[in-house]
This record gives structure tokens, sequence and C-alpha cells, in this order.
């Protein structure tokens, strides 16, 4: 395993850098409320003192961006976290276990797959009339940890035919100190990957959701600027392009880094795309 | 493995798949917080009309006899009635039925759109790997997977109806109409394909065949096309196959966007009027075509190539 991350990897770190910093401090440096508007200052284009201009409400448009940047660093470091503790435990103790308990939680798995993308999340928040972020993060939650228990099932699955491996249970270590000692840390590298490309993925399906109009029913939310974007899109079709490159951004540094993360964790693939 | 162990095996693991489906559909509308009645009737009803519509709904019986009754709209072939008033309402599945047709359209589409353009830009990337022509390509594909499909759908809209008037706009029918929405479907798919093809191709063409076949003499035209391509592409066509089922949760905003009737637009319709028995059916259909589609794709490829059938 090389140190180094390759260099769009390094852009990838970067690029999401920048939207964890903006998420963190983006509300303080906000100029204006997001939520209140002056309705004498609707549909303003760039200027010195609305630097991305103004929304049908008069909302300044950089404000909603630097808001928004907080409530989805949110729900993805949420959604990355608990989808990834799980998926990777679940994973682990198929993969471990083996025999029916593998076979049980595969078919489990392959149920999970069987809804095509933001199927489930959306069958799952449209089940309340208002949902808000805690159920966005639970509906995206409950699908979100597939991916990495397949990860961490076929890591281990490798994993437990390995010496340390061998030599651990024949110390008499616990099948709970081989997983968590011994298989966990080692299912970690390829965790990360997954975890960088998590993170675009559930700010596309979040705005996606949003979108919709199953989101949490705040003004500025990115998901929510598009909507508002595509109501006056006739009017002012600058605005829908602005919460657009904020999510390509975010999923851009996260593939870019998830793929960096992939050719450091397994030089094998180095150059393929 | 043999031919029919492959087939009853991946025949039964589609249908434990289904069943499994079957159950989460159910459990939806039981699981998660809040009172589907309350919510139908916008929380105002007096307690005759709530009893009513729990009633219509099946939610006055045990769990048990709502989840048969459920199965039972499944077995019968309706899907379930729309409450409050099922007598007055066609069943699910008609509702169903009467849109699915727009929205496979959408996703046969979008699967065109995405196979007509991966192809040619994987091929010049993995051919001439290093140059501008490789860098484009990459930059096209991290693109299309990364933009929002949303955006993509309205800023097509805003160039190719609003600016130029090309193509026809939101609620327009007839075959053009479609060629906005496909490209917005089909391009996430797109940039996967043309990635997977640059990668596939390239591994191909550094193989023994490959030096072979251009020691002989042959053109390079003939070699890539003829020799490389072909082995090539079997990942990429499982991948494009597989991938049906996103394309169909692209149709889902794609049909938002462009004011389509479909399968998502009856899905929203139905989450907004509170009509469980529709949001469950839609999912169930969706979910059953994926799980159907992906079991057909998997057989063909175990037939075609007998190292899966081993996998």
């Amino acid at each position: 395993m090389t140190r180094r991350l390759t260099p769009s990897g390094r852009v990838g770190l970067v690029m999401l850098g920048a939207f964890v910093v903006l998420g963190v401090f983006g509300p303080y440096l906000a100029p204006y409320a997001p939520d209140r508007g002056d309705l004498a200052e609707r549909f303003l284009h760039a200027s010195s003192s609305h630097w991305l201009g103004t929304d049908a409400a008069g909302i300044d448009t950089l404000s909603q961006l630097l808001y928004g940047a907080r409530e989805a660093l949110i729900i993805s470091l949420t959604v990355v976290a608990i989808s990834s503790v799980l998926g990777v435990l679940y994973g682990t103790v198929a993969g471990w276990f083996g025999g029916w308990v593998d076979e049980l939680a595969m078919r489990i798995v392959d149920v999970m797959m069987a809804f095509p993308g933001i199927l489930m999340n959306i069958a799952i928040v449209a089940a309340v009339a208002r949902p808000g972020t805690g159920l966005m993060i639970a509906a995206l939650c409950a699908n979100g940890w597939v991916s990495y228990a397949r990860v961490a099932r076929g890591e281990v699955l490798a994993l437990r035919e390995r010496d340390f491996v061998a030599a651990a249970v024949a110390l008499g270590a616990s099948n709970r100190r081989v997983m968590l000692r011994y298989l966990v840390p080692n299912v970690l590298g390829p965790t990360f990957v997954q975890m960088a490309f998590g993170f675009g993925s559930v700010i596309m399906v979040e705005a996606s959701l949003s979108f919709l109009g199953l989101g949490p029913q705040l003004p500025y939310t990115w998901g929510a600027m598009l909507v508002q974007g595509t109501t006056f899109i006739w009017k002012m079709p600058s605005y829908i392009l602005f919460p657009g490159a904020a999510i390509t951004w975010v999923v851009i540094g996260a593939n870019l880094l998830s793929d960096g993360l992939r050719d450091r964790y397994d030089p094998r693939r180095r150059g393929r795309v | 493995m043999s031919i029919g162990s492959f087939l009853l095996r991946r025949l039964g693991s589609g249908a434990l798949a289904i069943v499994g489906v079957s159950i989460l559909a159910f459990a939806f509308l039981h699981l998660v917080p809040g009172d589907p009645v309350d919510q139908l009737s916008g929380g105002e009803a007096t307690p005759q009309q709530r009893a009513k519509i729990e009633h219509c709904m099946g939610l006055d019986r045990p769990l048990e006899v709502q989840f048969a009754r459920f199965l039972g709209h499944i077995v019968d072939g309706t899907l379930g009635h729309q409450c409050p008033d099922p007598e007055n309402k066609p069943t699910v599945a008609a509702r169903i039925a009467e849109v699915l047709p727009h929205t496979i359209w959408l996703a046969l589409a979008g699967m065109v759109v995405a196979v007509v353009l991966a192809l040619p830009l994987g091929v010049v990337a993995a051919v001439r790997r290093g140059t501008w022509v490789d860098t484009f390509a990459t930059v096209t594909a991290l693109s299309g997977v990364s933009i929002p499909i949303m955006v993509l759908a309205e800023l097509g809209l805003l160039v190719f109806f609003v600016d130029l008037g090309w193509l026809p706009g939101p609620t327009e029918t007839g075959p053009a109409a479609l060629i906005l929405p496909a490209l917005a479907v089909g391009t996430h798919l797109m940039a996967m394909l043309a990635r997977m093809t640059r990668s596939s191709l390239s591994e191909v063409l550094g193989e023994d065949y490959v030096r072979t076949a251009r020691a002989k003499g042959l053109g390079e035209r003939r070699v890539i096309y003829l020799h490389a391509l072909r082995n090539a592409l079997l990942p990429v066509i499982t991948t494009a196959g597989l991938q049906f089922g996103s394309l169909l949760s692209g149709a889902i905003i794609v049909e938002k966007v462009f004011d389509r009737p479909g399968l998502g637009t009856t899905l929203l319709d139905a989450i907004l009027e509170r009509d469980y028995p529709v949001v469950q059916g839609c999912v169930l259909v969706i979910a059953v075509i994926y799980v159907v589609v992906n079991m057909l794709v998997d057989l063909a490829y175990g037939i075609a190539d007998p190292r899966i059938r081993r996998a």
C-alpha cells in the first residue's frame, strides 16, 4: 500500500474539504438570513451586495447556498457514519460466521438491493406528511448500509483464510475479539473508499428527494433550491445553476477521492477507470 | 454447476427477493411513524369517517389478516383498491397499467441513449489512451455521473426547448417529445458505461490474442471492432442490463420535470394524496420489474459464459 493519494484523489480531497469547511462555517460567513428576503429585491442578478443574486422572495442566494451546505453536511455525515458502522458490522458477522448466518444475511441484502435507487427512500419518507431531517436520515440509512455490508463481507471472506486470523483463533480469541481486533481494522481501507463515494450519493439522493417534494421542509436545502429554481426557470434560468453546481461539486469531489483511495488501497487497479 | 441447477438457483433467489420485496412494501405503511388514516383524512375526520377509511384500508383487522389481504390483492391481480371510495375508482393495478408503458418506453429510450453514446466514447478513450480525447471522454463521463439528473433535465429543457426551440417541451407527446427526457434519464448510465467500456477494452487490447491478431497483419480497425470489442462488451452489456432499475428511478424524477404521465408521477401523486395502496402498488411493481430484469440478465450471462455459473 502506498501512502500517497493520486493527484486526482488529492483534487477530490480538496473539493470535499472545501465542502466540509463551508458546511461548518458557512452560516457564519453568510451575509444574510437564508429564509428572510426583501420583496423589493426579487430576482436580482449578481452584484456587490448580493454576490450570486436573489430569488423570487428576495432572499440572498449565496446565504441560502451556505446554510444549505450545513444541512447537506449534517445529513451526509450522519448517514455515512451510521450506514458504514452498521454495514461493516453486518458484513463482518456474515462473512466470519459463514454458513446459514451468511446465507440468511445475504438473502436480506438481496431483498434490500431489489429496490432500485431511491425507491426505498421514497417509500419511507412517503409515509409521513412532513418528513423532517431525522426521517430523511433514517430513510437514507435504511438502505445505505447495504453497500458497506457487501464490501465488508467480501473482505472478511478473504481475511478469514489468512494466517494471522488462524493464529488468533488458535490462541483462543473469542469471535467478538477476532472480529473487532483483527477483521474490522483490515476492512477499513475498502470501507473508506465506499464512504467517500457514499458522501456524493447521499447528497445526490437527498437533493432528489427534496426535489420530489419529499425532503425536510426547509427553504434553503440544495434540493429545495433546485425546486425553487425550476418554478422560475423561465424568468431567471441562472438560479438553478448554483445549487446544481454545488451538488455536482460535492459529487465530483467524492468520486475523485473515492477513486484515489481505491488506487491507494488496491494498487492493482491503478490507472484503470 | 450445470445449466439446470444454475437456472433453478437463480430463479429461486429471484422468487425469494420478490417475496421479500412484497413484505417490505407491506411493512412501509406500518413501520413508519404517523397514522395513515390521519394523513388520508387530513386529521379532521369524524369518528365515522375514520372508521370508514380504516375499514376500507383493512386497518381495523389484525396485522396478519392485513398481510393476507395484501397478498390476496397481489394474487388476484388488483393490487388493492383506492380508499376511501373504492367502488368509484379503478383498482390499483388498472391505474398502474395505464401509465406503466410510458415509464417503460422512457427507460428503454434512456437505455438506447446511454448505449449509443457510451460505446463510441469508451472505445475512442481506450484506443487513444492518454491523449486529449481520453481526457475529454473521462471528464465527460465524470460530469455525467456527477450532475444531478434534475439539473440535467432542466438545462436540456432550457437550451433545446426554450432557447433553440429544436425539441418539444413538457406535456407534449410523440416520439420527439421523448428525446430530452431520454437524454436526461440515460446520461448517468452513459457515463458509467463509457468508463466501463474504456477500462474493459483497454484490458482486452493488452491480451495475447489481440497481439496475435495484429501479428497476423490484420488492420487495426478489424482488430479493435471484430476481435477486442466483442469480448470487452460482455461486462458492459451485463452492467447495462443490471442498471435498468436505476433508469426506472431516474424516470421518476424526469417524469416530474417534464410533467409526463408514468409510474413516477403516479407514485408522487399518490404520495401527495396519501393513497397508500397506490404507493405500495407502484413500489411493488417497480421492484418486481427490477428483480425480474436482473434475473434475466444474470441468466443470459450465465448461459453465455459458463464461468459465471461457477461463481
